[in-house]
């Protein structure tokens, strides 16, 4: 796996990290960070613009949080559920969501070394 | 340049919460404002809409858009902050449980307000209701 690129779309990601697609969204959308958490008010005030996200919240607030936040994208660790009225929200928003049975530690590892971090 | 919008946030509905916030984010978007200003608006406005379901069963929102600022007011006619201070507090909360289950109620509503605005004045009164006016300052 090609690691320690500054910057990768949310599509790259997904490949390079075997992510199931949930919502393709805007899959152009550059990844330059990441941010782990589940409360939702914390997310919001301190996720950068551009994080991959990594949670177990898939109800509509948080994909209210990825927009408002300009999260690239969501990813839901330990294959969280997307719920419908989340999932018709990220679709019409264009929000990127991502899955993987993987725990919230291991995927942050793993985007920190695609990320050279 | 200055607009004026208008906004019903209706209560006990986290579904429709950040349908008005997210309006005005694409408005100033469109508008041109820097995303660092956007985003800044954004977050407030929705941690106020939030309160606003959580703790006052909705309320209204009330958007100016000048050159050189933003500013928001949402009102309601919820049970009113008894204690301003502690509301203030990061990690400080009075949500229910239901709410916390859904991902709020970390205590940050307030806080993050604070810091993502420029000025954020509180006027509340128990038992009547909360009005919350907070400014973005565009800086050139």
């Amino acid at each position: 796996m090609e690691q320690g690129r500054k910057s990768w779309t949310v599509g790259e990601l997904a490949q390079a990290m075997g992510l199931e697609t949930v919502v393709e969204g805007d899959s152009s959308r550059e990844i330059t960070g990441g941010y782990c958490g589940d409360l939702l008010s914390w997310v919001m005030g301190r996720a950068k613009e551009g994080d991959a996200w990594i949670t177990v919240m898939g109800n509509v607030n948080a994909v209210a949080v990825a927009v408002l936040a300009d999260a690239a994208c969501i990813l839901l660790a330990e294959d969280s559920p997307l719920d419908d009225e989340a999932k018709e929200r990220a679709l019409s928003q264009e929000v990127p969501v991502l899955r993987s049975g993987k725990d919230t530690f291991s995927l942050a590892v793993e985007l920190g070394r695609l990320l050279g971090r | 340049m200055n607009i004026k919008l208008h906004y019903d946030v209706p209560g006990d509905d986290f579904t429709r919460a950040g349908e008005a916030s997210g309006l005005v984010k694409r408005k100033l978007k469109q508008l041109g404002f820097e995303p660092d200003v956007v985003r800044r608006v954004a977050i407030a406005m929705y941690e106020g809409e939030i309160n606003m379901v959580i703790h006052a069963g909705g309320g209204e929102a009330d958007v100016e858009i000048l050159p050189d600022r933003v500013t928001v007011v949402l009102t309601d006619h919820g049970p009113g902050i008894p204690d301003v201070e502690q509301a203030m507090q990061e990690g400080w909360s009075t949500a229910p449980d239901n709410v916390r289950s859904l991902g709020f109620g970390a205590g940050m509503g307030l806080p993050n307000i604070k810091k993502y605005s420029d000025t954020l004045e509180i006027d509340t009164k128990v038992g009547e209701g909360t009005a919350l006016t907070m400014t973005i300052l565009v800086k050139g």
